[in-house]
C-alpha cells in the first residue's frame, strides 16, 4: 500500500486534520524566526560544515568515538544492521537480568524495532517521553520525529489514559500530564534498564548528548543500574565544543525554542564517589546502511540533525500526517531516508509523494537539498533492489560494516553544505539503463525534442481534448486529474500559431 | 543599458514560451510579448523550441530530461537573453541543466542558464522596468508565490513590485508561499493530497476578498482553475503577464 492509497483516509480524519493544524502553525513560527535572525545563513553554513566534517572520514570518526567512549568506561558495540543492534540490546538485557526498561525519546530505537524485541524476552518497556508514551498506549508508532503524538487530540489522549487511571480523566492538558507524570515516575524509579538514543555523541570526549523537554533523558540516564544508548553513526560530532553551533539550530528548528528544558550529557558510567548514573553503560553504534551513503549524493542525509522542521514545512505531511508514510521516519527527510536505510525494501513510493515545492530544502538548518534528493531518488529507484547511486568525489568506505575495524585513515577536512549535487553523466546514462526503463519517457524525449513531432502531438492533443467549454470534465487516461479537476482543452490556435500570424501581419 | 534611450539599439530577447503556455494558455504568451515590448525589447520566438524537460526529470527519467535539455541549449544558445513566463521552467534550466548534463554540454548549459530569466525577474531586476506604464484599477489582487520561482530562483518580490507599480492593491493571503499542490506528475499520482492542497489555497485566496489571484506559473494556475471549476471557491485565477498586459496603455 502506498501513501497515495493511505491519503484519502487521512484527509477524511477530522481529528487528524484538526491536530495537524498545529504543525503548520509551528512551521510558520520557525520560518519567521529563521528569517528574522540576521545571521541565519552563516549559522546554517557553520552547522552544516560541522556535520559534514565527519563525512570526509566517517570510519576514522567511528574509531575515534569508539576509543573515547571506551576510555570513559563505556562498552561499545558496533552493529552493521538494525537487526544486529536489536539483538545486541536484547543480549545485554538478558545478561543483566533486566525486567523493566524505561526509555527516553529515541528514533534510533524505533528504527531497530527495539520495544518488540525486548518485549519478546519478557522485558517490560515503558516510553518515558509523554508523546511516545501516548503512542505506545495507543499501539501506534510515532507520527512525527519530534512530537510523536501530534496526530492525537487532547480528547483522544484522555480516552487512552482514562482506562489506565481507572476513572475518567478530564480533557485538560494539566490533568493528563499529571496522570502521566505520576504513572511514569513510578516506572522510572523502579526501572533496572535505561534506554536512550542520542542527539549527538562527541568524538573527543565520548559524551552522549540528549535534548529533551520533559526530563525523560535525565531520568533514563541517572536512575537505572544499566544504561544502553543506541547511537547511529551519523550522530557523531567531532568535538563537544561544536554543540555550541549546532544545538541552538536544533532546538530552534525543532520546537522554536532557544534551548530545551533539559540537556543531558552522559560521559561514561558512574564513577567512584558519584551519586547517580548507571553502573554499566553500553553504547550500540548503529550503521544501518548509513555507511553505504558515503560518497554518494545521498551522504547529505548523514548531516541531518533530526529536528523535524522539514516535516512541519511539508505541505504533504501537513495534509496526511506521519502515519500515511508507514515508515519510521516520515515527511521529506523520511521519504529520502526510508528507501536508503531499508536497503531499498521500504518506502519506494515515498520520494514521489512530494510536490517538490522545496519548503523542506529552505527550512533545513544544515542545508540538505531535500527536494533535489527526492528528485534524484525517483531516478535511482527505477532499478529494483537497494538504491545504488553513482558515487561522486571521494572514495567510499569499505563495504564490510563498522565491525571491520579501522577504515582508511585520512585527515578530516571540512565540507561546506552542498548546494544541490552533480548528477554525473545523466545525459549519458541512457545507455547504462536497461532499454525498457523509462521507456515511455525515452520515447517522449525523442518526440518532443523534434519540433515537428512536438507540434504533431499538440495537434493530436487538441483533437482529444476538444470541448465546447474549453475544459474537459472527463478525460480517460488523464491519470487522476479529472477525478477532482477540470482539464483545459489544448488551445486552438496555440501560441506558435498566434505568433506566426502576428509575424505575417507585420 | 538604458532601455529608454531611443538612440540605443533595442536589446533582443528570445522568448521561451514553455509547452504549457504554448498548449493551454497561449494568451499568457502573447501577454508576455506585449510586456517585453513595452519594456523596450525586441522579442524573437525561436521556432524550434519545445519543452524544458522537467516532467521527465521529476518523474525519475533524467536521461530523457537531458535529451530535452540539450535541445533547449541548442535552440537558445545563439541568443543573448532568454525570458520565460514560468518560474518552474526557468528553475529547470538554471538549477537542473548544469546538474543533468556533463562535459561540454554542461559548460554550454551553464552559459545558457545564466542568460535565462523568469519574466517578472527579467522586467524588474534585469531590465529595471518595474513600471511599464500599466494601470490596474480593478479590485484588490492577491499573489500566489509559485514554489520553484520563489525557492529556486528567489523571486517573490518581482511580481509584487510590478503589480504595485501598476497601482494594484495587493491583499496578502494567509500564507502566499504555501504550495498549491500542482507539482507536475504529483497532481496525477497523488490526486487526493494535491486536491486538498488546491482547496486550501483557494480558501485562503477567497478569505482575502481579492477579485483575482495572480500567479506566475501556468501549471499551478491550470490546476487551481481546474479545481475551482469543480468546487466554486476563490477569486479568478490569472497569470501575472495577462493581468499586467491588459493594464498596459
Amino acid at each position: 500500500m502506498t501513501l497515495a492509497a493511505r491519503a484519502p483516509a487521512a484527509l477524511a480524519d477530522e481529528h487528524l486534520q484538526q491536530a495537524l493544524g498545529r504543525i503548520t502553525d509551528r512551521y510558520r513560527l520557525v520560518r519567521a524566526r529563521a528569517r528574522e535572525t540576521p545571521d541565519t545563513d552563516d549559522r546554517k553554513h557553520r552547522a552544516g560544515a560541522l556535520r559534514r566534517e565527519i563525512l570526509a572520514d566517517l570510519d576514522g570518526w567511528i574509531d575515534r568515538v569508539t576509543s573515547s567512549l571506551e576510555r570513559v568506561g563505556a562498552v561499545v558495540h558496533r552493529c552493521a544492521t538494525a537487526a544486529d543492534a536489536a539483538e545486541t540490546v536484547v543480549a545485554i538485557a538478558r545478561a543483566e537480568g533486566s525486567r523493566l526498561a524505561v526509555k527516553s525519546k529515541s528514533m534510533a530505537t524505533e528504527e531497530i524495532h527495539l520495544n518488540a524485541a525486548l518485549e519478546a524476552i519478557g522485558v517490560e518497556v515503558i516510553e518515558g517521553d509523554l508523546g511516545e508514551y501516548i503512542v505506545q498506549i495507543a499501539g501506534e508508532r510515532p507520527s512525527h520525529i519530534i512530537t510523536p503524538a501530534i496526530h492525537k487530540t487532547l480528547g483522544q489522549v484522555a480516552d487512552l489514559f482514562s482506562p489506565l487511571a481507572g476513572h475518567t480523566l478530564p480533557v485538560e492538558r494539566e490533568a493528563l500530564c499529571a496522570f502521566a507524570r505520576d504513572h511514569l515516575r513510578t516506572k522510572f524509579l523502579n526501572a533496572d534498564l535505561g534506554i536512550t538514543g542520542a542527539n549527538f555523541v562527541a568524538a573527543d570526549t565520548g559524551t552522549i548528548v540528549l535534548v529533551t523537554n520533559e526530563g525523560n533523558g535525565r531520568m533514563a540516564t541517572t536512575v537505572p543500574r544499566v544504561q544502553v544508548s543506541v547511537v547511529p553513526i551519523d550522530k557523531i560530532v567531532p568535538r563537544l565544543a561544536d554543540l555550541g553551533a549546532i544545538l541552538p539550530l536544533l532546538t530552534e528548528h525543532a520546537t522554536n525554542q532557544s534551548i530545551t528544558a533539559y540537556l543531558s550529557m552522559t560521559t561514561g558510567p558512574r564513577r567512584a564517589g558519584e551519586i547517580d548514573g548507571p553502573e554499566v553503560l553500553h553504547v550500540v553504534l548503529l550503521d544501518g546502511h548509513r555507511r553505504d551513503l558515503v560518497g554518494t549524493p545521498y551522504e547529505e542525509m548523514l548531516a541531518c540533525i533530526r529536528c523535524g522542521a522539514c516535516l512541519n514545512a511539508c505541505p504533504v505531511y501537513a495534509k496526511v500526517g506521519g502515519h500515511a508514510y508507514d515508515s519510521v521516519y516520515p515527511g521529506p527527510m523520511g521519504s529520502v531516508l526510508t528507501p536508503l536505510l531499508s536497503g531499498g525494501t521500504e518506502g519506494r513510493d515515498l520520494p514521489f509523494a512530494s510536490s517538490l515545492c522545496g519548503a523542506c530544502t529552505e527550512i533545513c538548518p544544515v542545508g540538505i537539498p531535500l527536494a533535489d534528493l527526492l528528485v534524484r531518488l525517483r531516478a535511482d529507484l527505477r532499478t529494483p533492489g537497494p538504491v545504488v547511486p553513482a558515487r561522486v568525489g571521494r572514495t567510499p568506505p569499505g563495504r564490510a560494516g563498522p565491525q571491520a575495524g579501522p577504515g582508511p585513515v585520512s585527515s578530516p577536512g571540512t565540507r561546506p553544505p552542498a548546494a544541490g549535487f552533480p548528477w554525473p553523466g545523466a545525459d549519458a546514462a541512457l545507455s547504462r539503463q536497461p532499454w525498457y526503463r523509462s521507456l515511455g519517457w525515452s520515447i517522449w524525449a525523442r518526440v518532443w525534442s523534434r519540433p515537428r513531432l512536438y507540434r504533431a502531438t499538440l495537434a493530436l492533443g487538441r483533437l482529444v481534448t476538444r470541448r465546447r467549454s474549453g475544459w474537459c470534465r472527463r478525460l480517460p487516461g488523464s491519470g487522476g486529474w479529472t477525478a477532482t479537476r477540470d482539464l483545459p482543452s489544448l488551445a486552438q490556435p496555440g501560441f506558435r500559431r498566434l505568433w506566426t500570424d502576428r509575424e505575417h501581419r507585420r | 543599458m538604458d532601455l529608454n534611450d531611443p538612440a540605443a539599439v533595442r536589446p533582443q530577447v528570445a522568448l521561451f514560451v514553455t509547452c504549457t503556455v504554448d498548449s493551454v494558455a497561449p494568451k499568457v504568451g502573447t501577454a508576455t510579448v506585449r510586456l517585453l515590448e513595452a519594456a523596450g525589447v525586441e522579442v524573437v520566438v525561436p521556432a524550434a523550441q519545445t519543452c524544458c524537460g522537467q516532467p521527465a526529470a521529476n518523474s525519475g527519467a533524467p536521461e530523457a530530461a537531458a535529451v530535452l535539455a540539450r535541445h533547449f541549449v541548442e535552440v537558445f544558445e545563439p541568443y543573448e537573453t532568454i525570458v520565460s513566463p514560468s518560474g518552474s521552467c526557468v528553475a529547470m534550466v538554471r538549477h537542473w541543466y548544469p546538474r543533468l548534463l556533463s562535459g561540454s554540454w554542461r559548460t554550454r548549459a551553464e552559459a545558457v542558464a545564466e542568460r535565462t530569466h523568469e519574466l517578472t525577474a527579467y522586467l524588474v531586476d534585469v531590465a529595471g522596468r518595474a513600471d511599464l506604464g500599466a494601470v490596474i484599477d480593478g479590485g484588490p489582487l492577491t499573489v500566489h508565490d509559485s514554489c520553484h520561482g520563489l525557492r529556486v530562483l528567489g523571486l517573490g518580490h518581482a511580481a509584487r513590485e510590478l503589480l504595485g507599480a501598476a497601482g494594484a492593491k495587493i491583499v496578502e493571503m494567509d500564507d502566499p508561499e504555501a504550495c498549491c499542490g500542482f507539482g507536475g506528475t504529483f497532481a496525477l499520482k497523488h490526486t487526493a493530497v494535491s486536491t486538498a492542497m488546491a482547496d486550501a489555497k483557494l480558501r485562503d485566496s477567497a478569505a482575502t476578498g481579492a477579485a483575482c489571484m495572480v500567479g506566475g506559473d501556468a501549471g499551478c494556475l491550470v490546476h487551481l482553475e481546474g479545481r475551482q471549476r469543480r468546487c466554486g471557491i476563490g477569486p479568478a485565477v490569472r497569470h501575472i503577464a495577462e493581468v499586467l498586459a491588459e493594464a498596459l496603455p
